[in-house]
Order: structure tokens, then C-alpha cells, then sequence
């Protein structure tokens, strides 16, 4: 009997793999979109700029092998280079912590247990929602110009303030604030974060006579690290490739003096003012270099500052 | 649904101290005003005559005057109208495209086994990483040699092949959470794999599929850097494209067209955001969309 009924049982996965296989041919009609631009479109393209960043080339004559000219030009004597990098981790240096340190805050009162937190966060999220766009970076440029709002503001007290945005001591500094405005984002995620924080913990630690401050550095800060550490991560990749505000408020040129050169900025004029592709390409690895270290080190560190609430458990 | 409510609901109202809460109500409303005033400030000044502009710090539009709308509308040598009607046209077929594209990838990975699944998702999300910096000069020589420079099509055409690939992980996640049970029933009913995709998928997934259409067009209406590289012929601008060809050739003199055409830009996102609040927010808080 048992020989008689084997091979039914055997059987039975015959006709399922079968219409596996038949599927593989529904599932990459399915795919065929994303696969062809996988192929064309960013696969491709991502095969090509590494070559192309080998190479001198000025989109009118073929790329030229060059070999590693474009990065040794770029670590040992472009001064742009340079100044690029630097105006860009002060920018995320600055920024993106200032950023997270204003959304926490807000997000911590707004989590009280308080009425209208929907409208609050509503308000708090506009600024992110509209402060990528064109229109705010030209905002930007009308409140701290010379004859702008802040210096009408100031003259009121007598005060004769400096054109913010063309005087390269403080260019910079307008672009950050401009992205620190954009706190609701992260907010939102810290709220949701501290939404998944037990609130018995919080009771059993009054009980135990912990104050305010001791719950925040013994209870939320330790469970929102996660969060955290996601914030960062997120928000730094974001700032690094931060383009428009600091296209517009200089208007395409980084200035004055390169002091608002975002280094995409500064791959943007160099391929598409100078038509240098094959060095912005090698700036393009660059970047995604930079990126990824960056990612990277956050990963490896996070294991010694974040704590995921199911280790222990 | 429920689990989402966790994330963004609200706790109920406790007690505390009358006078703690007030104090905290008195600080959220005036932090948000500081946060919010550079913005009415600019709706305000843009209903103002020209003259006062530089002097009036009130966000109360004490007059109405809507000359600067009139003057910024046909301000440049194309009117308002055609950049308008262009942003829409690149920001809706580029919904259009994520929705289908992104859905139908998301499908297969979720629902269909084939061969070499595994590696096509590892590499759609090792996509995720990739700074479209990477990609994009390549893509400009391939778009060149196509004569696609000066139209649409790379704007568009890109969004068709599912290249925002966060969208499909976004899917994926949603699809995994629909019980396979209902596949099965209209498997025995008949349904093919479309059937499936297009009958039981896609309606169960709306709020999936409506936060792929906000967010693609609230990222294609405020695109900046795509529309500058490949548009050339002003008849073919975007509005952000407008607006910076807009503050290139005014003087100081006339920050009035310029704030108007600026806060009419600002609308149509402002306008998704008030109908889908709460799809935005959701979106943020459970992956972390750029807003």
C-alpha cells in the first residue's frame, strides 16, 4: 500500500512546480518595466559613469581614457573640490543635528497627551512640505537680502544688518537655518517613534520616583534611539544632496566666493556649465562614496548607542 | 488599521496641571506662527501694492490688491498658463507611471514565485541607495541621442520603467499584509495573475497606491533639478523652472509678481496636503518618505 501510495504523494508537487515555471512568465511581464529600466536606465547608466569617470569627456567628442587623472586632479589640486566638501559637511554638520534637536523638542510636548495634536503637527509639517520648492528658496533670498525682511526688521532698532545672502561670512548660514525651518519630517517620525514607547514604563518609573528628567534620559531617549539613529541617517543623505536651496538663493553659481557651493551644486556646473562629464562623473562616485562611509559608519556605531527593544527579550 | 493609529493617532488628553498645558498650548501656537510666518508673510505681501512691501511686516493682507498676480501671470515672454499646464502634465503622467509601474513590479515580487526572485530583489533595493548623481550623466548622453533633451519624455518616461523603486518596496509591503486566501478564491473563480493584480490587488490596495500618487507628485510639481537639465525652449517650462527664469530677469523692484507667482506655485501641493493629511503624515511616519 505504501508503495502504491508514494508516489501520489510524490506527485503532488509535480503540477505546483509546474505552474512555477508557468508563472515565470507572467511574473516578468510583470516586471518588464522595472527590469527594463533597471537595465537601461540605472544599471547601465551606473556601469557607464564609473567608466566615464576614467575619462575626459565633453559630450561633442568620444570619451577619451584618461585614466585616474579626473580623481587625482580632484584630491591633490581642485581647490573647488575641496571648498565644495567643506561648505557641505558644514552644512549637514550644522543642519542636520539643529534640525533633529528642534523636531525632538516638539515632538516631546506634542506627545503630552495634548488637544489638537493632529492640527500642531499639521502646522509643525508645512515648512517640510513646502521648503524643497523654488518659491521658498526665492522667499529666502527676499528676507535676507540687503533690503530684505530681516534687515527691516533690524533697522527698527537701528540696526544696519548685512546683505545675509552675498556676504560669504554668512551665505551658509541662511541655507541651514533655511533646512532646520524643515524640523516637521523628522518630527513626525520621532512621534511615532514615542507613540511605540509602553506607557507603563513611564508609570512604574513614577512609582519609583523618577522625575521628569530622569524618565527622559532613562526611558525615551534610550527606546527612541532607533528612531534616532534613523533620522540621522536619513536626514544626512538627504542634506547631502541638497541642491535647489542653494541653486536659487545664489542663483546657479554657489557664490559669493563659492561659499554656498553645495558639492552637487558644483557637480551640476561642472557638467552641465563646463561640460566636463567625465570629471562630474568621477564626482558623482564621489559622493556616492561619501554616502555610503557615511551609512556605513553609522550602522557599525549604532550597535554601541542604539538599543532594539528585542535583544534582551 | 490599527496599528497605524498607534503611530499617528492621537493619545487621549490627560490631565496635568491646567496652567502646564496652557503653557505648553501658548508655546506650540507661537512656535508655530514663528514657524509659519515667513510663508503668510509672502501671501500676504504679494496682495500688497509694491510700495509696501519692504516695510510692512504684518501677515494681515489689509488690502486686496491682486495687480502683482495680474503682472507676474504674463511676466515673462510665455505666459503662467502654459508653465502651469506643463507642471501639471509632467506631475500627473509621472503618478500615473509610478502607480502602474511601481504596482505591477510590486506585484510579481510579492505574489508570483519565479525564478531569480531573490537576486531582482536585492537589486531593487540596492537601487535605494544609488544617488541619482550616479546615473545621471549617462542618462543625459542616453536621452541626448534619443532627442529626448528639450521635452518630456526623460521626465516621464523614466517613471514608467518604475525607476523610483522606493515605491515598489512601499507596495511590496502593502501586498505581503492582503491575505493570500483571496488569490486563491479568484484563482478558482478563474482569474490569471492579472486577474489577481487587477482585481483583487489593486482595489484592496488604495491607501498603498494613493500615497505613491502624493508623493510622486508632490516630488515632480517641486522637481527642480530635472526639469533644469533637460528643458531648454521656455515654452516648455515647469513653474520652478519659471519662477527662476522669473527672479533672473526682474530688478528688486518688483518682489510683488514674483512673491504671487511663488505662492500660486505653492498651491496645488499645499492643496494635496489639506485632502490627504493624513496619508502624508502616515507615509512619513511608517517609512520615512522625504515630504
Amino acid at each position: 500500500m505504501t508503495t502504491v501510495a508514494l508516489p501520489q504523494t510524490r506527485s503532488e508537487p509535480a503540477p505546483r512546480r509546474r505552474r512555477l515555471n508557468a508563472q515565470d512568465g507572467a511574473a516578468y511581464l510583470f516586471l518588464a518595466p522595472w527590469l527594463l529600466g533597471f537595465f537601461v536606465l540605472t544599471l547601465g547608466p551606473t556601469v557607464a559613469s564609473l567608466y566615464l569617470s576614467f575619462t575626459n569627456f565633453d559630450l561633442l567628442q568620444a570619451p577619451r581614457w584618461a585614466g585616474l587623472d579626473n580623481y587625482w586632479h580632484m584630491f591633490a589640486e581642485d581647490k573647488r573640490f575641496r571648498n565644495a566638501l567643506s561648505v557641505t559637511f558644514w552644512y549637514v554638520l550644522l543642519a542636520v543635528p539643529l534640525e533633529l534637536l528642534f523636531a525632538l523638542a516638539i515632538a516631546l510636548v506634542l506627545d503630552k497627551g495634548l488637544r489638537g495634536l493632529t492640527f500642531y503637527r499639521a502646522l509643525f509639517y508645512i515648512p517640510s512640505l513646502l521648503g524643497g520648492s523654488v518659491a521658498i528658496a526665492v522667499l529666502w533670498r527676499q528676507i535676507f537680502g540687503y533690503d530684505g525682511l530681516v534687515n527691516e526688521g533690524l533697522s527698527v532698532f537701528g540696526i544696519d544688518g548685512p546683505s545675509w545672502i552675498s556676504n560669504p561670512q554668512y551665505s551658509l548660514y541662511t541655507l541651514v537655518l533655511l533646512r532646520v525651518w524643515q524640523f516637521g519630517s523628522p518630527m513626525v517620525i520621532f512621534l511615532a517613534g514615542l507613540r511605540q514607547i509602553p506607557q507603563e514604563l513611564y508609570e512604574a518609573a513614577a512609582i519609583d520616583g523618577a522625575g521628569p528628567i530622569a524618565k527622559f534620559f532613562r526611558i525615551t531617549l534610550p527606546l527612541l534611539a532607533p528612531v534616532i539613529f534613523f533620522n540621522l541617517v536619513l536626514q544626512t543623505i538627504n542634506s547631502f544632496k541638497a541642491f535647489t536651496p542653494a541653486f536659487i538663493v545664489s542663483g546657479g553659481s554657489g557664490g559669493p566666493i563659492d561659499s554656498t557651493l553645495f558639492y552637487t551644486l558644483y557637480l551640476y556646473q561642472e557638467a552641465f556649465a563646463y561640460f566636463r562629464m567625465g570629471y562630474a562623473s568621477a564626482l558623482a562616485w564621489v559622493l556616492l562614496s561619501i554616502i555610503a562611509i557615511f551609512t556605513a559608519a553609522s550602522f557599525l556605531s549604532s550597535k554601541y548607542w542604539v538599543y532594539y527593544g528585542d535583544e534582551g527579550r | 488599521m490599527k496599528d497605524v493609529d498607534a503611530l499617528i493617532g492621537t493619545r487621549p488628553v490627560t490631565g496635568g496641571h491646567p496652567w502646564r498645558r496652557g503653557l505648553a498650548h501658548g508655546l506650540l501656537i507661537a512656535a508655530s506662527i514663528g514657524m509659519l510666518y515667513p510663508v503668510l508673510w509672502m501671501l500676504a505681501s504679494s496682495l500688497r501694492p509694491e510700495a509696501e512691501i519692504f516695510t510692512n511686516f504684518s501677515i494681515w493682507p489689509a488690502s486686496f490688491d491682486l495687480r502683482a498676480y495680474g503682472e507676474g501671470w504674463t511676466a515673462l515672454k510665455v505666459s503662467f498658463t502654459r508653465f502651469f499646464l506643463n507642471s501639471a502634465f509632467v506631475a500627473s503622467a509621472a503618478v500615473i507611471g509610478n502607480v502602474l509601474a511601481c504596482s505591477l513590479a510590486a506585484f510579481a515580487f510579492a505574489r508570483l514565485n519565479f525564478r531569480f526572485k531573490r537576486v531582482w530583489f536585492a537589486l531593487m533595493l540596492g537601487t535605494l541607495m544609488l544617488p541619482y548623481h550616479v546615473t545621471l550623466i549617462p542618462q543625459y548622453v542616453l536621452f541626448l541621442h534619443l532627442g529626448w533633451v528639450d521635452t518630456f519624455f526623460p521626465l516621464i518616461v523614466p517613471k514608467f520603467l518604475a525607476v523610483d523603486a522606493f515605491f515598489i518596496f512601499l507596495m511590496v509591503q502593502f501586498f505581503r499584509t492582503i491575505p493570500r486566501e483571496l488569490d486563491e478564491a479568484a484563482m478558482m473563480d478563474g482569474c490569471g495573475p492579472f486577474g489577481i493584480y487587477w482585481r483583487v490587488i489593486l482595489p484592496l490596495s488604495k491607501p498603498v497606491l494613493a500615497t505613491a500618487a502624493i508623493f510622486s507628485f508632490i516630488w515632480t510639481w517641486d522637481d527642480f533639478f530635472g526639469p533644469l537639465i533637460y528643458l531648454n525652449d521656455m515654452t516648455h517650462y515647469t513653474v520652478p523652472l519659471a519662477l527662476r527664469s522669473f527672479i533672473d530677469s526682474t530688478g528688486r523692484s518688483e518682489w510683488g509678481p514674483l512673491f504671487a507667482m511663488s505662492i500660486l506655485s505653492l498651491v496645488p501641493v499645499f492643496a494635496v496636503f489639506l485632502f490627504f493629511q493624513r496619508l502624508i503624515i502616515q507615509g512619513i511616519a511608517m517609512s520615512g518618505l522625504k515630504g
